[in-house]
């Protein structure tokens, strides 16, 4: 065990967690630092350490900085085998390793079908065309100069938890339920726009859609029913309050609360208003969910309830031993706001209300916490999110029932990690 | 529509504003588009041909304008290479365990295909196909999902009559109906919500997750890779450029990179390079054919090896014209480079990249 400490100690390098989970789960070490102190006096107390005497980096060292080394494995991660390349892929946010709400930019994962491009503000165009009275260009400076809002949502893509579907399959929330961040967006509503180019073209709007697509190679286009793009959609170019990262869409994305990702393009270029949705690859061939007869439902577009324990999980076991845990974890629903989350430590035969960090906000994360006495019992760890609409997160065995086992996305059953006494923990499937 | 639409949309105060755009404030932002502007961008098409241009192209084509442009990663029949998309076969699949979803098996509109294609294809080298192409391709794959015969062609005047096998095949979002009404408050159990509780699957049986990459970045090697990092800068900044120069033609270079862009979609060379559907490029010019220890290579490239094959300039240049009047059974789909300005562009960006 001494060895685990040591290494930590001589090196003030942050071991990754598998690396410390495994000493850890061999010897407890855990329970034997905490204890350290009834051995003796500690010498990060006794001994002046080097930080305490000599100097630090100064204010013109880092004019824009990154995480502390010691952080360096709070990273996004990829899951080589899921795509046939890593430009048309995605990665996973490590959403066990943060707390709070918002996801910083430069981990909040990343999907892209032809690659992030760089695209600069002066060659950035936006167009407004179709059934508008004047089709009209934007230049990144026009859309400044609209009135502006901000708004916090999370963006969830649709396959999110779609490997866990067929059972158990990836060890870690990151790469269970990482396709999702949360941030705080700037930046101006689509019915500013769409009203600027004069929706009278279009006549009833009852019936009419909004195309909108991006400027990369993909050119990913989505069609949106235009009473969704009065709603509540917007033109985002500022998140957590700087500009988008490149990644993200720099330097202008759409942004669809509540609803799948896919829809929330990036690099935006232009917005069409047109009579029928255009069907496009991206809404026939992917993003629909094939049911157990063989059919198929499209246009599911809204993102269900959902939740999930951040820690403890795979990637974040107990090191401490027993005494008091805090169980965490991360709720969303994409038709309004969470209500309330539930907790299981049987793997749900009983469950118990915790208690949320801040009342739930519409289409945005929450955080949730359970602080109990861990008395180094087995948990089979379950949450079960509520929002506003009444409705209740359901079991993978209740989604299957309505739907088969051959859908991907909108995999919005209840997880469950198997915490063992050694505090390590797996991702099963249980009993119904 | 109103079917899937949230409730809050259909309240009269909301509909009222649909209604009446017209009142809304006017900021006099932006500027008009442009015709031909507003042409350079409008290329979606719709399920009825709304947006189809005006053009043909035959099965005979497409299958020629699809072996040299898609089967490098859609195989020379639409199958699929590796985990790149299959696009033909899967028919009757669609209730199966694990179904086949093809254009042939799932997609419900041809309008997809040619839109799709059209703006996203081919990948990494996006929007550089002409109409008549696109048309051929669209054809080509029809073929290879045996909806149309060989002698087909394509065309915007019959676009609308092909009939897509599955087009019947999807429902709009149910899950008002089916999901919403039984996931409520109402069926929520908090006790003796069932008897026994059985683990029935663990993720460490299938072993998928990915190794922790980070065990190497975190552990104590950082300052160690920042002294790598140094050595390998301080002989850079010593090193007399002409040396650089001596070794290839930086402009050259240049232009390659850009020519390179054609091979990317398979090939990685430069620091860090790894193989992808095709090998890393790294040293090849000079090296043994099949060099790279990982790859599985073609046949024909394992006897050129044992016959110590070398790619010489010569050699990569004639190969890269026309790969498989070379090798017949190269793994490399790809239809050779035209141009010799354009070869030999990318060789030199071979060379630079491997310095």
């Amino acid at each position: 065990m001494s060895e685990t400490q040591n290494d930590n100690r001589s090196t003030g390098q942050g071991t990754s967690r598998r690396a410390f989970l495994r000493g850890a789960a061999a010897t407890g070490v855990g329970l034997a630092a905490s204890q350290a102190a009834a051995d003796g006096p500690d010498p990060l107390i006794t001994e002046k350490q080097d930080w305490a005497m000599s100097l630090g980096e100064g204010v013109d060292e880092t004019p824009y900085g990154l995480p502390i080394k010691y952080e360096s494995d709070v990273i996004r991660r990829n899951v080589p085998w899921l795509t046939a390349d890593p430009i048309s892929s995605i990665n996973f946010t490590p959403i066990h390793a943060l707390d709070g709400t918002i996801t910083p930019q430069g981990c909040a994962f990343e999907r892209h079908h032809s690659g992030a491009i760089e695209l600069k503000k002066e060659d950035y165009r936006l167009m407004i065309n179709g059934l508008v009275d004047t089709p009209l260009v934007f230049t990144y400076e026009d859309l400044e100069r609209f009135p502006r809002v901000n708004k916090t949502f999370f963006l969830e893509c649709a396959a999110n938890t779609g490997m866990e579907w067929a059972g158990a399959q990836l060890n870690g929330s990151q790469f269970t339920h990482g396709m999702i961040h949360n941030m705080e967006y700037t930046g101006v509503t689509l019915r500013t726009l769409l009203e600027e180019a004069g929706l009278g073209a279009a006549g009833d709007l009852a019936d009419k859609w909004v195309y909108v697509e991006g400027a990369d190679a993909s050119s990913n286009g989505r069609s949106i029913p235009m009473e969704k793009a009065l709603d509540d959609c917007m033109i985002a170019f500022k998140a957590n309050g700087e500009a988008l990262r490149m990644e993200h869409g720099y330097p202008v994305r759409l942004v669809v609360p509540g609803w799948e990702g896919n829809m929330w393009v990036k690099w935006l270029r232009r917005i069409e208003v047109t009579a029928q949705a255009i069907e496009s690859r991206e809404e026939t061939s992917k993003y629909t969910d094939t049911l157990a007869d063989g059919t198929s439902r499209k246009w599911t577009w809204v993102m269900d309830a959902k939740s999930v324990v951040t820690s403890p999980s795979p990637q974040m076991p107990i090191t401490h031993g027993k005494g008091p845990l805090v169980i965490t974890g991360l709720a969303w629903s994409g038709r309004g706001a969470i209500t309330g989350v539930d907790v299981s430590k049987d793997g749900g035969k009983t469950w118990e209300k915790a208690r949320l960090a801040n009342p739930g906000a519409p289409m945005a994360l929450t955080r949730f916490y359970l602080d109990i006495t861990w008395d180094g019992e087995e948990m089979l760890l379950q949450s079960r999110a509520h929002d506003d609409t009444g409705y209740v997160q359901p079991t993978k065995a209740q989604l299957r029932e309505v739907r088969g086992e051959n859908s991907v996305y909108h995999n919005n059953c209840i997880q469950t990690w198997h915490v063992k006494s050694n505090g390590e923990a797996e991702n099963v499937e249980v009993s119904s | 529509m109103s079917k899937f639409l949230p409730k809050l949309i259909l309240t009269t105060a909301l509909s009222a504003t649909l209604a009446m755009p017209a009142f809304a404030e006017k900021f006099g932002l932006g500027r008009a588009a442009l015709p031909e502007e507003i042409a350079a961008w409008n290329h979606d098409i719709s399920p009825n041909g709304d947006g189809l241009p005006i053009g043909s192209g035959s099965v005979e084509d497409g299958e020629m304008i699809f072996s040299e442009n898609c089967a490098v990663c859609h195989g020379e029949f639409a199958e699929g290479v590796d985990n790149w998309p299959k696009l033909a076969g899967g028919d009757g699949t669609l209730a199966d365990k694990d179904p086949l979803k093809t254009v042939g098996s799932y997609w419900p509109y041809l309008s997809t295909v040619y839109d799709y294609v059209r703006r996203s294809m081919p990948f990494g080298a996006a929007q550089t196909m002409t109409d008549d192409d696109v048309y051929a391709i669209t054809a080509y794959i029809l073929y290879s999902n045996y909806i149309v015969e060989d002698d087909f062609v394509l065309s915007n005047e019959n676009f609308l009559e092909v009939e897509m096998p599955n087009a019947e095949g999807f429902i709009t979002d149910d899950r008002a109906e089916t999901e919403y009404t039984i996931f409520t408050e109402e069926n929520a159990c908090y006790e003796n919500c069932k008897e026994v509780v059985e683990i029935t699957k663990r993720a460490t049986v299938l072993d998928v997750t990915p190794e922790e990459t980070t065990e190497a970045a975190a552990e104590p090697v950082a300052e160690e890779t920042v002294q790598v990092a140094v050595a390998e800068e301080a002989p850079a900044e010593e090193a007399p450029v002409e040396v650089a120069a001596a070794a290839f033609d930086e402009a050259l270079a240049a232009e390659g990179e850009s020519v390179f862009k054609k091979c990317k979609a398979c090939h990685q060379v430069g620091e860090g390079a790894k193989n992808r559907t095709g090998p890393v490029l790294n040293g090849v010019l000079g090296a043994t054919i099949g060099h790279v220890e990982d790859f599985k290579y073609s046949n024909d490239f394992l006897d050129a090896r044992e016959e110590g094959f070398t790619w010489t300039e010569e050699n990569l240049i004639a190969y890269l014209h026309r790969p498989k009047a070379m090798f017949p059974r190269t793994k490399m789909s790809f239809a050779g480079l035209k141009s010799d300005d354009d070869i030999a562009a990318v060789i030199e960006y071979l060379k630079a990249t491997t310095q």
